[in-house]
């Protein structure tokens, strides 16, 4: 997995994000409502596409689209 | 493992009940527009009906049976088994389904007793059911399940309110040779009994005036007190999306049937983006996955035959057909079935009239 890829299909699963508006660097609550409710489309979008499991915690930790890509990165390769 | 096939049980008919009164979450102003239109698309739920208050699930589950009893011809004397699935009885004592046996006219030799679970009850039961059905060669049962859970929904909670719509069904059973057998896989994980709870009410925090009654703020948009039902999404989702998929692998391997030999997967009803979200894990045709939420919302129980009665009422009743059940949630519970059935009697979605 890289990075571009992730970004690109999260913005396609939040109807909300224009595509190319994510960045790596970019914190994540600026550009959409990090809510409970987005929170839970993105728990399902990468357990569906990467077969993760994340928490509420280490949601509400990552700040930057980055640090969301290397929590999903690091648990897609301790599988 | 509990793993296991069960023969010479036949679904005969299907029925299902629901309150008149009818709630939009359009109409749900304890959250702004914007957030209600999020809500709704995401758990999926447009309306849902709920009960009067006095108005009880086995009422809605006694209208449902009597009206398939009669569609089935089956004599009130026949029924030698009869069980209630729910978590919504009409007293703390006695159980349910004894009072249900007089107010049918079930003879005094019919078996009747209760079962208390929600998400996973109607697959549990029909488990129970088909099981004593089958070692105790019992001729033709009564399977009755659902719950009235707006009655313990906070309105100020965002994160149970709009998803729950009360209902009551009833499954007949018989006993006949040569028919597929059903097979189940059933499971457990106590250490998640919180996650879908009401705290009070019961012997371990008995009903008092100084917790039960109070509102307390529980997050944004989320008040309620001990008697409402408490949910904790992201564990339940968790949970959800961690286990569903290997079981229902398991019980497909165990019945030795692929994916594409199943004709159609009924979920319980949980919320759209849980059950879409299991849909995609299983790769799962979205024709073969019918949906009541919609129109009723998560109705415990009650969801996998009340989808059944809604959506593929025609195509029970003329056809010949090989299911997949799941139901997954509260207990934390949850467990699959397959099972076929041919030509049932099943009723139009029945509204309840109060009997005074």
């Amino acid at each position: 997995m890289n990075i571009t890829d992730f970004i690109k299909k999260v913005e396609e699963e939040f109807e909300d994000l224009k595509s190319g508006s994510l960045k790596p660097e970019v914190a994540l609550r600026e550009y959409f409502t990090w809510d409970s409710i987005n929170a839970l489309i993105f728990l399902a979008h990468v357990n569906v596409e990467y077969d993760v499991e994340l928490t509420a915690q280490e949601l509400i930790q990552a700040i930057t689209v980055q640090d969301l890509y290397n929590i999903v990165e690091t648990k897609v390769n301790i599988k | 493992m509990a793993i296991f096939s069960i023969p010479d049980i036949k679904v005969s008919g299907i029925s299902a009940c629901v309150p008149e009164k009818e709630y939009n979450n359009n109409d749900y102003d304890w959250i702004s527009e914007k957030d209600r239109e999020i809500l709704i698309k995401t758990i999926g739920v447009e309306k849902k009906r709920y009960a009067d208050k006095g108005t009880t699930t086995a009422d809605l589950c006694f209208v449902a049976a009597n009206k398939l009893l009669d569609d089935l011809k089956w004599d009130r004397d026949e029924i030698q088994l009869l069980i209630f699935v729910s978590q919504s009885r009409d007293y703390l004592i006695p159980a349910t389904a004894g009072i249900l046996q007089e107010k049918f006219g079930f003879p005094k030799t019919c078996m009747a007793f209760d079962i208390s679970l929600g998400c996973s009850g109607y697959v549990y039961g029909l488990s129970v059911i088909g099981s004593l059905m089958s070692t105790g060669r019992i001729k033709k049962a009564l399977l009755l399940s659902g719950d009235i859970s707006t009655l313990n929904t906070s309105f100020k909670d965002k994160s149970a309110f709009p998803l729950f719509g009360d209902a009551g069904t009833a499954t007949a059973l018989e006993l006949k040779e040569n028919v597929p057998k059903m097979t189940f896989n059933l499971q457990t994980d106590g250490k998640g009994y919180k996650a879908i709870i009401i705290p009070d009410g019961g012997i371990r925090n008995f009903a008092n005036k100084e917790t039960s009654f109070e509102y307390k703020k529980i997050d944004e948009g989320i008040y309620r007190n001990n008697f409402n039902i408490a949910l904790n999404g992201v564990d339940v989702f968790n949970f959800s999306l961690r286990e569903v998929r290997p079981n229902i692998k398991k019980t497909l391997e165990f019945a030795s049937q692929t994916i594409e030999d199943i004709d159609y997967y009924v979920f319980h009803q949980a919320n759209k983006l849980m059950n879409e979200t299991i849909r995609r894990q299983l790769r799962l045709p979205e024709e073969k996955v019918p949906y009541s939420l919609k129109d009723y919302g998560n109705t415990s129980s009650a969801s996998i035959p009340l989808t059944i009665v809604t959506k593929l009422n025609e195509v029970v009743k003329n056809k010949k057909i090989k299911f997949l059940f799941s139901g997954f949630g509260v207990g934390l519970s949850w467990g699959s079935v397959i099972l076929e059935t041919e030509n049932i009697v099943c009723p139009e979605i029945i509204t309840y009239q109060k009997i005074d």
